[in-house]
């Protein structure tokens, strides 16, 4: 019964993509709708990104400062963890959890209200491709936009980790040895890639939760909560395939 | 013209429209009247595409709107218009760029054209001034006559309104009736108004057609209404004691 109602689900979620991505009708009001969603999911994200990524940055930085690192290990040892935990997996797959609350539950309760409200109904009546006009830039967006997230993100946790050298638990030498030792151009790439393939699960489903909405605000409620979860189960599955596939 | 011919729609094994057939005449008010859950609502959504009927035709000037393919329906769909009970404005943008939507996604007009026409729909229904106002700042009555306005900014040749009256003092229901019916009358559209408003029956019903139970129970004029014998429709419009008493009185 759950296999059918997961095949359901996703012959559904199929369908809208189907929908979603075909060519907008009127250019100029999808470059409208595109710049709009990359200001609104991706400009507006930034503020949380950078506190978020900053403080993390610190904290990992004294945790292994004080638990790992002892006279016996390389001085680079805080300073090279730091970095490859941030670039590898806190700037694309944490952050892009963190990301599946803020912009999911945003996405998600945006296309239910106006579901419930009868706007999607006005424009499918009006003769618009409805997924094409609300769902297309929200994905393409946010997918832009997540690799300037990604960037700033490993920034404020680089910058984040540099700030404890003024409360005394590390010195500057010491984190710029293990910030540049062996540092590998790559894992930068990898983690965009990455983020940008969360991207689109955050997008994409979240609006599928939204755009399927029956009944009222309970229901958009509802419709938020499952897109915030689903968005988060799929990011940490894609997590695992992708890694082996980006090392 | 709209024809509507053996329609019927079924939700699983619950049959909710059974073999209607009716027209509904251009230049006219249509309205389609009926105790909630007669099945109004439902009819109004398979003569709009947001449903599809289980069988039977319904023809827009001849053209068959069930068996037309996705691009024909979406082009046909431009020759609509619609008013929905909540007004379905889209709450993220100010009233002036509601009324411009279908015309900056549809029409090939320039920038200013857009603007002078929507300016010309909003001064049609009595709004002017209230172009940059969101549309949760305006009253229930003036969300639609924004809708109206919308509505009408293409021009289009089918008017639908689905309960437009809902939750409107009378005064601005009359208002609302009005605006419709000059509408209607000026630029020769084929409106349907679905309605259990009684005052709007009487008020602009040129042509009404009773659903009771899912099938076409009486069809005629408001000025038939008070003399019509069918049972089922009196007692569905004379349910309050004020319409009996007129009723009385014109007899």
């Amino acid at each position: 019964m759950i296999i059918l109602k997961f095949i359901a689900a996703f012959g559904r979620y199929l369908d809208l993509m189907g929908k979603t991505f075909s060519l907008p009708e009127r250019m100029r009001m999808f470059w409208r709708q595109y710049t709009k969603e990359m200001a609104q999911l991706g400009v507006d994200s930034i503020g949380i990104v950078l506190l978020i990524s900053f403080f993390i940055g610190a904290v990992i930085c004294i945790q292994i400062k004080v638990n790992i690192a002892s006279s016996w290990m390389p001085a680079f040892t805080t300073g090279y963890t730091t970095r490859e935990i941030m670039l590898l997996e806190f700037s694309s797959s944490i952050m892009c959890l963190i990301l599946a609350g803020k912009v999911g539950s945003n996405v998600a309760s945006e296309i239910g209200t106006m579901r419930v409200t009868q706007q999607i109904d006005a424009l499918e009546i009006m003769g618009v491709n409805s997924a094409s006009y609300l769902i297309l830039p929200k994905i393409l967006g946010l997918m832009t936009m997540i690799p300037f997230l990604v960037i700033f993100s490993i920034a404020a946790g680089l910058g984040g980790a540099y700030a404890t050298t003024f409360a005394g638990i590390i010195t500057m030498d010491e984190l710029n040895i293990g910030f540049h030792y062996d540092f590998k151009q790559w894992f930068i790439w990898a983690s965009i890639i990455k983020s940008v393939c969360y991207a689109f699960i955050i997008s994409s489903v979240s609006c599928y939760h939204g755009y399927y909405v029956e009944g009222g605000s309970f229901d958009v409620g509802k419709a938020s909560t499952n897109a915030v979860v689903s968005s988060s189960m799929l990011i940490l599955f894609a997590d695992i395939f992708l890694t082996p596939l980006l090392a | 013209m709209i024809e509507v011919k053996h329609l019927f729609k079924s939700f699983e094994d619950k049959d909710v429209l059974i073999d209607i057939s009716t027209t509904f005449s251009p230049g006219k008010t249509n309205l389609i009247i009926g105790q909630s859950g007669s099945g109004k609502t439902v009819l109004m959504k398979n003569l709009v595409g947001l449903l599809r009927p289980t069988s039977g035709e319904v023809l827009y000037d001849g053209r068959d709107f069930v068996s037309m393919n996705k691009k024909e329906r979406v082009l046909l769909r431009r020759e609509m218009g619609m008013i929905f009970q909540s007004g379905a404005l889209f709450d993220s943008i100010s009233v002036l760029e509601n009324v411009m939507f279908p015309l900056d996604m549809f029409s090939d007009m320039n920038e200013a054209d857009r603007i002078t026409r929507a300016k010309f729909c909003l001064d049609r229904v009595d709004l002017k001034g209230a172009e940059h106002k969101m549309p949760g700042e305006l009253s229930g009555g003036m969300q639609k006559r924004v809708a109206i306005a919308r509505a009408i900014a293409l021009n289009p040749k089918y008017l639908f309104c689905d309960e437009p009256n809902s939750g409107l003092d009378p005064k601005t229901s009359l208002v609302i009736d009005e605006l419709i019916s000059g509408i209607t009358h000026e630029f020769g559209m084929t409106t349907i108004i679905n309605t259990h408003d009684m005052n709007s029956v009487m008020g602009i019903g040129e042509n009404i057609i009773f659903i009771y139970k899912g099938r076409k129970e009486w069809q005629g004029t408001s000025g038939e209404i008070m003399t019509s014998t069918n049972e089922k429709l009196n007692n569905f419009i004379f349910a309050s004691d004020l319409f009996r008493k007129i009723k009385e009185v014109n007899h």
